[in-house]
C-alpha cells in the first residue's frame, strides 16, 4: 500500500488534514500504521468503526464469537442480519462499506499464550476490548513483552474505566491490579448488566488514545486511570505509578513470556460449561420438571429482584445472591432445594457459598431460568 | 465524616449504596469500620490473613494510597476515598 493519500483519500480525510496536529503528514502516518483490536463486541465496535473511518492503513480483529440479537444492544458494527454470523466477518464488511482504502485482518479464534504473541508482533498498538480477565492480563502481558501500548477499557452497568498501559513510559495492568479478583466476585456484563451506550463513550476514548499515540500528539492516558460513571455524568481521573515490584514490568520480572492465563485467574477465558456446577451438582430443567410433578423441592432464586418481572418459577422464593451470606437462616438445609438465576453462573456461586455452610441436599439449575424457558416452558423469555 | 465511594459491582455487599461515612482517624481504621457496617464486604476486601486483597486499590483524592502511607495513610474529615475493582466486562464470566 503507498503511503502517498491519492486524491480520492485527500477529500476523504479533508476536515483531518485541515487540523494542524494532524495536516498531511499525521494522515500518511495513520495510513502507515496499524492496530490490533482484541475483541468486536461492546467496546470493539466503535473502536474498530472509528478506527477505521480515520483511516488506520490495517486493523486486526480478533474474536472468535458469532453475532448474536441480545449484542445488538451496544454492539453497534453489526446488525440485525448478522445475527449468527462471525463478528470478525460482519465487523469486517461494516468497516470496509465504512472506508475500503484500509486493510482489515481478521482472526476468528481465541486469543492465547499460543498465538498472542505471533498475532500482536505485525502491529503498532493493541486495544484491549476483552470482556474477560484471562484475556486482559494476556494482552497486557504481551504489550510488555513486545514493548507496544496497550489502549485499555473496561465496563460494568453505568461505570466504565480507560487508561494506557505502556510499560516503556509508565505502568502496566499488573501494576494496578496484581491479580484478578477471586471468580465470581465480581458479576459479568451477562448477569449485573449494562448500558448499551457506556461502551459507546469509553470506546470512542480508546479509539482516541489509539490515534493520539500513533500520531504522537496530545497527553496519552498513560499513568492515568479514567473513571467514568454515566448516571451521574461524572469523568474522574487518578494518578497510576509503576509498582517496583511488578511481575511483568518491573525491574526484577519473574513473568517473561505468556503463561496460562486460565488457571492464573481462576476462570475461563474463552467458552467453558457455563451455567453447570459440575455434574455431581447440577440439575437439567427437564430432570427439574420430572420432580416437580412429584416432589416438594424448595426453588430458590438467586437474581436481583428487579429480574423476576422478566421470568420467574412459581412458588420460588427470592433471595438475591449479594445478600444470601447474611439471610442463610432463612433456608432449611433439611429440605431439597434446587438454586437458578438467569444462566447458572450466580447459582454456582450460591451453591458453593450454601455447601460451605453445611446444606447437602442441593442442585444447580444447569443453564438458570434460560434453559428451562428454551427446554420446558416457552412461554417465558430468554433474556 | 470521611467518605469512601462504593463502585457499582461491590454495591451488591453495601445494600446498593454508593457512598458509605465511614470513621477513622487513618485509611485502615476507617476501612475497619466499613467493614463493621457492612460485613458482606469483608471476605471480598480481605485475605486470610487480614490484608487487602491485591486486586482492590484503594485512593485517597487521586493517589493510590500505597503511594501514600498505605493503611496508615491519615484521613481528614472531608477526604474522599475510592475503592476501584477490577471490572472486565462482557458477558462470560
Amino acid at each position: 500500500m503507498s503511503i502517498e493519500l491519492t486524491h480520492e483519500e485527500i477529500l476523504r480525510y479533508s476536515r483531518h488534514l485541515l487540523i494542524p496536529e494532524v495536516g498531511l503528514e499525521g494522515q500518511e502516518k495513520l495510513k502507515a500504521s496499524s492496530v490490533l483490536v482484541i475483541g468486536t463486541g461492546g467496546l470493539g465496535s466503535p473502536v474498530a468503526l472509528y478506527l477505521a473511518a480515520a483511516g488506520i492503513g490495517r486493523i486486526g480483529l480478533v474474536d472468535y464469537d458469532v453475532v448474536d440479537a441480545s449484542n445488538l444492544q451496544r454492539q453497534v458494527i453489526h446488525g440485525t442480519a448478522r445475527v449468527g454470523t462471525l463478528k470478525v466477518e460482519s465487523a469486517r464488511e461494516r468497516m470496509l462499506d465504512l472506508n475500503p482504502d484500509i486493510q482489515v485482518d481478521t482472526y476468528n479464534e481465541p486469543f492465547t499464550s499460543e498465538n498472542a504473541m505471533r498475532i500482536a508482533a505485525e502491529y503498532d498498538v493493541l486495544v484491549d476490548g476483552t470482556d474477560n480477565f484471562p484475556t486482559r492480563y494476556l494482552t497486557n502481558d504481551v504489550c510488555v513483552f513486545l514493548g507496544k501500548p496497550n489502549v485499555y477499557g473496561s465496563i460494568f452497568r453505568f461505570d466504565g474505566q480507560a487508561s494506557v498501559f505502556y510499560a516503556r513510559e509508565g505502568p502496566c495492568y499488573r501494576c494496578l491490579f496484581p491479580e484478578p479478583p477471586p471468580p465470581g466476585l465480581v458479576p459479568s456484563c451477562a448477569e449485573g448488566g449494562v448500558l448499551g451506550v457506556l461502551p459507546g463513550t469509553i470506546g470512542t476514548i480508546q479509539a482516541t488514545e489509539a490515534v493520539k499515540l500513533l500520531l504522537g500528539i496530545g497527553s496519552p492516558l498513560i499513568g492515568q486511570l479514567l473513571l467514568y460513571n454515566a448516571l451521574d455524568m461524572e469523568f474522574e481521573f487518578v494518578k497510576l505509578k509503576k509498582n517496583p515490584n511488578c511481575r511483568v514490568c518491573g525491574p526484577n520480572p519473574d513473568i517473561t513470556e505468556p503463561i496460562d492465563y486460565e488457571q492464573f485467574c481462576g476462570v475461563p477465558g474463552h467458552d467453558g460449561d457455563e451455567g453447570s456446577a459440575g455434574a455431581d451438582w447440577d440439575i437439567t430443567a427437564p430432570e427439574l420438571a420430572k420432580r416437580l410433578k412429584h416432589d416438594h423441592l424448595k426453588l430458590l432464586d438467586v437474581r436481583e429482584p428487579h429480574e423476576l418481572a422478566i421470568s420467574n418459577l412459581p412458588g420460588e422464593v427470592n433471595i438475591p445472591l449479594g445478600t444470601l451470606a447474611a439471610r442463610l437462616s432463612e433456608l432449611d438445609s433439611a429440605e431439597e432445594m434446587v438454586v437458578f438465576c438467569k444462566a447458572g453462573t450466580r447459582s454456582t456461586r450460591a451453591l458453593e457459598l450454601l455447601v460451605s455452610a453445611g446444606f447437602k441436599k442441593v442442585k444447580n439449575l444447569k443453564g438458570g431460568i434460560n434453559a428451562w424457558a428454551r427446554d420446558v416452558d416457552p412461554n417465558l423469555p430468554v433474556y | 465524616m470521611p467518605v469512601l465511594k462504593i463502585p457499582t459491582p461491590l454495591r451488591y455487599y453495601t445494600e446498593g449504596q454508593a457512598e458509605v461515612s465511614i470513621e477513622g482517624a487513618d485509611v485502615g481504621a476507617a476501612m475497619r469500620d466499613l467493614v463493621r457496617q457492612h460485613p458482606a464486604l469483608e471476605q471480598h476486601l480481605y485475605n486470610g490473613s487480614g490484608e487487602l486483597r491485591a486486586f482492590v486499590n484503594l485512593f485517597l483524592g487521586e493517589h493510590n494510597i500505597k503511594d501514600l502511607q498505605g493503611m496508615e495513610t491519615p484521613l481528614q474529615a472531608e477526604d474522599t476515598l475510592r475503592l476501584i475493582p477490577s471490572i472486565a466486562g462482557g458477558h462470560r464470566r
